[in-house]
């Protein structure tokens, strides 16, 4: 199970982060520190796998952002990859090819879409379709009730 | 009420969103900690409020600064007040918020019990999937022991994205208040086999990671888990499952089966994917294949069998298939078997039995084989035999010999034959044994064991074969018979066959009657010829006579086309062309042959799709963005097999179904070793010898190494008919000369596609426009960066009712970058603004509804409203825009002004001269005038001037005088009255709005003095 995922860009500005264990802001902020660190000081042709403190740390770059996912020792790191994997799928089905800065500007949109994949850190729905069908809907919700308070 | 409302929504004016925040994060780099602090204070400020979605958008800027590291924990109560919004928008905000910044020592907690409780019961199910995703990261002991009821509920929802949430959540749920397991533990279990496979793995997930906690609980589970593992398709829930053993075995070893299976499934799969490019380095691991021919399971079995048959070679062929039979054996009754058989004789029949070194061997295993029982593949066997036997001469004595016995000992194999596959190979025992009856030893023992009574049980189609080959049969032996000085026995052969055939005249199969009708008339005739001591026996076998070839596959490509036929010709009318062929224009096909567009349409077709393929291809490499499809990673388990869980007991078979006297193939394979061995041992006394004679050590490399695939002399050679037919005259091969001509033809080039609407914008938006519409036009162009980006911007307003303009705007991309994310934006002024979708607010911009590639131009419209046309006015405004490059993507903008003139309020419309006359009789119109010196032009180019720039229509022209006429969007009359002397033209103009009118005229001016 994901102990957290941590999307940062290769600035080591942090763009994304979702604990699924609760935390101190204090001890997010210093876990998210020393990982970035860690992570960018590594070569491109480095593994994508790093054992930090007890936990595994498995990442991978997408042009310039940086996905991160901390597991457990019993995890297994290529299902985790694949897990990032899909989550950038989503993404990038959502925004249509995602870039850095669509995040940034739409990162409630980013935060709804990771929680309608993984809650609490397991895989919830499998299916990308399925999870795109429930975004879309939930955004028409929003929509609706938008436009109903505005009149 | 409505007060409230309104207050709030001209409060949010002047907020900033969180885009705005962003932007000005960005854009205040240097004192970003200045900048962040005063939206605090503003964001403290809106929080304040009391309307929720001013609340909210503080909200939502909070999380994003969360995420910056800064603090907002002192918000924690306005998170929980927007969680409470009833409107979803706000309640979505307000749970991600929420999700973002609470930890178990947010005392506000506490105040959310009742608001999630609500949430979770709500009608609407995003709100409860809503409430279920943010408690999944903030839930504590309390808000676990005080809704864990609610959510064991929310896992019989009728909805499966409602249920598979509360599953998911139940396992923080049962980490924080450890007792609300046992009781939610049945409902958990019966997910396991929910209907909807989201829920299934959900459910997976979370007992695996209980499992993993506390394994010797869940063991009773196993076989269930067991089950889904067979049956799942979903990778994602098969490597939890494998996980979830991986904890069980520990406690039971027998469950390490399973998972050591899934592996071993995956890495035969593997093999043979890398068998297809990498033969050798599979070749190595034939053992280890070997080994999984004796698994317990099914589906290893089958993966395995399909690697071998990518393995065999000469050298191993043998060793394979001996290890194959055994397996035979083994596998009685299943249809394991029958896969078995198939993949032996797939195995050895191999491009043209290219690893059979000793067709002895071959046939004598197809001759075990017939011992198979119940096997579905009988006439497999059968189309082999007869191959082989064809085809390979020197075989014929033996397979000859060999089919004799199995006729002799036919009862054997048909002694069940209701459900008995296998007696099709007495078709091609009885076929062999009478065409290649020169062979046989005892031809009148096969005669007599072919025309048992017992045969008339056999399939018609069989029994068929069986007289025709009689027949034959009767030949031989009348030939071996009549060399006799006895001429009894000779007599006695025929009335054997006179005495056996009527009963398969009788036979209900027409074929069957047919010839044993047929041959026993002849028998008959012959018997009377015999008795009359006539030789017979040379002419029976005329009857006979001549050797069957086998053809090659090809051979009908070699017959010759007839002259005058021409296969390329239509029988028929051909189909009517294409529908996007008619859409073409007619001059392009006009010039050449209709009968040659058809190919060279697809020609071009083709190479159009190359040529767009490479370009995709292009893009895609060129798209840091783009993801590659994973699908193998994803379609392993897909064809999985239903793994075969019950267990294949060995039976000792102390009996086997032994035909007396055939060979056992086995014996083959011995013989095999030991003529190799021989081989061997001459090569290295050879090799001695040759190293004695030339005494040099090059030799050595011969002699230790194994045997390479030439060494093994194959024992008999098959005769592998390809191209055996005479070749076809070179000649022949001119009936496809026409075709030639239409090579020669040239090739139609893609059509061009229509110019970019900004390179000549003006004609092109011309035909577009209405005609009452006007518009003004501006042209712009910026260059950004040199020559990165480029734009080119082609305003256009066009007017419609009174109050309303329309800007189109053709957006071209001229920089080698894509373009996404535009957004439109214009600051608005007192009287003119842009309108935005309900909604949004006064200064969001409108997103551009397309993206640009490089080199790609569209055009977007927008409309504005405008409350005075009587002044001149300019827009100032932004487009901002993501530029995305190979690996980076940037923020950048654009600004531009719009410039609404006055004469762009002015609709061309006609006016006659009288109803001109009462106008300027009424006296409601102000009058002006305005001089215009050192204009050099024809006085109707001048009008026409006027005319177009400025859309008035002509009324009068007398000489050098024209009346002229226009009207406002607004119902404006403007009047105007043009002398021209000299190069001096005078305009008096009158119009009931005199500052428009005074602006028209400076408009109007201006455009002369361009000029």
């Amino acid at each position: 199970m994901p102990f957290f995922m941590l999307l940062f860009s290769r600035q080591g500005k942090l763009r994304l982060q979702k604990w699924y264990v609760p935390l101190s802001d204090k001890e997010k902020k210093k876990i998210t520190r020393e990982l970035v660190q860690t992570v960018l000081a590594r070569k491109p042709k480095m593994c994508s796998f790093l054992e930090w403190r007890d936990l595994k740390i498995v990442y991978k770059r997408y042009a310039s952002l940086y996905f991160c996912c901390a597991i457990e020792d019993q995890d297994n790191e290529l299902i985790t990859l694949e897990i990032i994997h899909r989550y950038v799928e989503l993404l990038d089905k959502y925004f249509g090819s995602v870039c850095e800065l669509d995040i940034i500007f739409n990162f409630e949109k980013a935060y709804f879409i990771l929680d309608e994949f993984l809650l609490g850190g397991e895989a919830q729905e499998t299916s990308k379709k399925n999870v795109l069908k429930a975004i879309e809907q939930a955004d028409l919700l929003q929509e609706v009730s938008h436009v109903k308070n505005c009149e | 009420m409505a007060l409230k409302i309104v207050k709030g929504s001209i409060d949010r004016m002047f907020d900033k969103n969180l885009q705005d925040l962003v932007r000005g994060i960005r854009n205040h780099k240097e004192d970003e900690a200045k900048y962040i602090s005063t939206c605090i204070d503003e964001i403290k400020q809106e929080l304040k409020q009391d309307n929720i979605a001013v609340k909210a958008n503080a909200v939502c800027k909070l999380t994003y600064l969360q995420m910056l590291g800064y603090d907002v924990s002192w918000a924690a109560f306005n998170i929980v007040e927007v969680m409470s919004s009833s409107k979803f928008t706000y309640k979505r905000i307000g749970y991600l918020a929420a999700s973002q910044c609470f930890h178990e020592s947010t005392d506000v907690i506490m105040l959310t019990t009742n608001q999630i409780r609500k949430d979770l019961s709500s009608p609407n199910q995003y709100d409860t999937g809503v409430a279920l995703t943010g408690l999944s990261c903030f839930v504590t002991p309390d808000l676990a022991r005080d809704l864990a009821n609610d959510i064991m509920t929310l896992m019989s929802h009728t909805k499966p994205y409602i249920r598979k949430k509360a599953v998911l959540i139940m396992y923080k749920v049962f980490l924080k208040y450890p007792e609300s397991l046992r009781p939610a533990f049945p409902r958990l279990k019966e997910k396991l086999e929910d209907p909807d496979p989201g829920v299934q793995s959900a459910a997976v997930n979370v007992i695996c990671e209980l499992a993993r906690r506390n394994p010797k609980n869940y063991l009773s589970l196993a076989p269930l888990f067991f089950k889904l593992m067979t049956s799942s398709t979903n990778n994602w829930v098969l490597i939890k499952i494998i996980k979830l053993f991986g904890a069980l075995t520990p406690l039971e070893p027998r469950l390490v089966y399973s998972c050591v299976h899934v592996v071993k499934y995956l890495g035969l799969l593997a093999m043979s994917k890398i068998l297809k490019t990498h033969p050798k380095s599979v070749q190595s691991h034939k053992d280890l294949i070997l080994q999984c021919l004796d698994d317990k399971d099914e589906s290893i079995r089958l993966r395995a069998l399909d690697l071998l048959y990518g393995m065999v070679s000469k050298k191993n062929l043998m060793e394979i298939v001996k290890k194959l039979m055994l397996h035979v054996d083994k596998a009685e009754g299943t249809t394991y078997r029958d896969e078995l058989l198939t993949k032996i004789i797939d195995i050895c029949s191999q491009s043209n039995y290219q690893y059979i070194t000793n067709f002895e061997w071959y046939i004598s295993i197809l001759v075990e084989l017939t011992r198979l029982e119940g096997t579905r593949h009988g006439h497999l066997i059968a189309s082999q035999m007869l191959d082989v036997a064809i085809r390979v001469k020197a075989i014929r004595a033996f397979a000859v010999a060999q089919m004799a016995t199995l006729l002799d000992n036919a009862h054997l194999l048909t002694g069940n034959m209701q459900r008995n596959g296998i007696c099709e190979v007495l078709y091609a025992a009885a076929w062999i044994c009478g065409e290649f009856s020169e062979h046989l030893e005892n031809p009148m023992q096969t005669l007599e064991a072919m025309l048992r009574p017992k045969v008339a049980t056999l399939p018609g189609h069989i029994q068929a074969v069986y007289v025709q080959n009689a027949a034959k049969l009767f030949a031989t032996v009348l030939k071996s018979q009549e060399g006799n000085t006895d001429s009894t026995a000779a007599q006695e052969t025929s009335q054997l066959m006179i005495d056996r055939l009527p009963l398969f005249v009788q036979s209900a199969n027409l074929e069957v009657q047919e010839r044993a009708s047929c041959i026993l008339q002849l028998v008959k005739y012959i018997q009377k010829l015999q008795q009359k001591d006539v030789e017979i026996a040379e002419e029976v076998n005329a009857l006979f006579a001549g050797e069957l070839n086998p053809v090659a596959p090809k051979a009908q490509k070699k017959v010759p086309v007839p002259e005058g036929l021409d296969l390329d010709a239509w029988i028929n009318e051909p189909p009517s062309e294409s529908e996007s062929e008619d859409e073409q224009p007619k001059a392009i096909f006009a010039k050449e042959e209709p009968k040659h567009s058809r190919p060279r349409h697809t020609e071009v077709d083709e190479k159009e799709l190359a040529r767009r393929r490479e370009a995709r291809k292009q893009e895609q490499a060129n798209n840091p963005f783009y993801i590659k499809a994973s699908p193998s990673s994803q379609k392993v388990y897909q064809d999985t097999p239903g793994v075969e869980h019950i267990p294949v007991v060995q039976i000792d078979l102390s009996v086997p179904l032994k035909v007396p006297g055939l060979p056992m193939s086995d014996q083959y394979v011995k013989l095999e070793e030991e003529r190799r061995q021989k081989e061997r041992a001459e090569k290295k006394k050879k090799e001695k010898k040759k190293r004695k004679e030339k005494r040099s050590g090059r030799g050595k490399k011969h002699d230790s190494g194994p045997e390479s695939e030439e060494d093994i002399t194959p024992a008999h050679q098959v005769d592998i008919v390809t191209e055996e037919m005479p070749e076809v005259n070179s000649l022949d091969i001119l009936y496809f000369v026409p075709l030639a001509d239409s090579e020669k033809l040239p090739v139609r080039s893609h059509r061009e596609t229509p110019k970019s609407p900004a390179e000549d914008g003006d004609t092109e938006n011309a035909a577009l426009q209405e005609p009452k519409k006007k518009s003004t036009k501006e042209k712009r162009e910026k260059k950004k960066d040199k020559d990165r980006d480029r734009k080119v911007y082609d305003i256009q307003g066009n007017l419609q009712d009174g109050s309303q303009v329309v800007v189109s705007v053709i957006f071209e991309n001229k920089g080698d970058s894509f373009l996404k994310s535009m957004e439109f934006n214009v600051l608005d002024s007192l009287n003119s603004k842009l309108q935005r979708p309900d909604g949004s607010g006064p200064h969001d911009g409108l997103t551009v509804p397309f993206q640009l590639p490089p080199g790609v131009s569209n055009e977007a419209r927008f409309v504005f409203t405008v409350q005075s046309i009587i002044m001149p006015q300019k827009l100032k405004g932004t487009l901002t825009f993501i530029v995305k490059n190979e690996d980076s993507s940037t923020h950048e903008k654009l600004d531009f002004k719009l410039h609404f003139t006055c004469t762009s309020y002015l609709i061309t419309t006609p006016c006659y001269s009288d109803a001109f006359a009462k106008l300027l009789e009424s006296g409601d119109l102000k009058g002006s005038s305005v001089r215009l010196e050192g204009v050099n032009m024809p006085f109707h180019h001048l009008l026409a001037r006027i005319c177009f720039h400025h859309h008035f229509s002509v009324v009068e022209r007398i000489d050098s005088c024209a009346s002229m006429y226009s009207r406002s969007i607004q119902g404006h009359h403007v009047c105007l009255l043009v002398k021209t002397s000299g190069q001096t033209v005078s305009i008096d103009a009158k119009c009931d709005e005199p500052t428009l009118l005074g602006n028209v005229l400076d408009e109007i001016k201006q455009t002369f003095s361009q000029c």
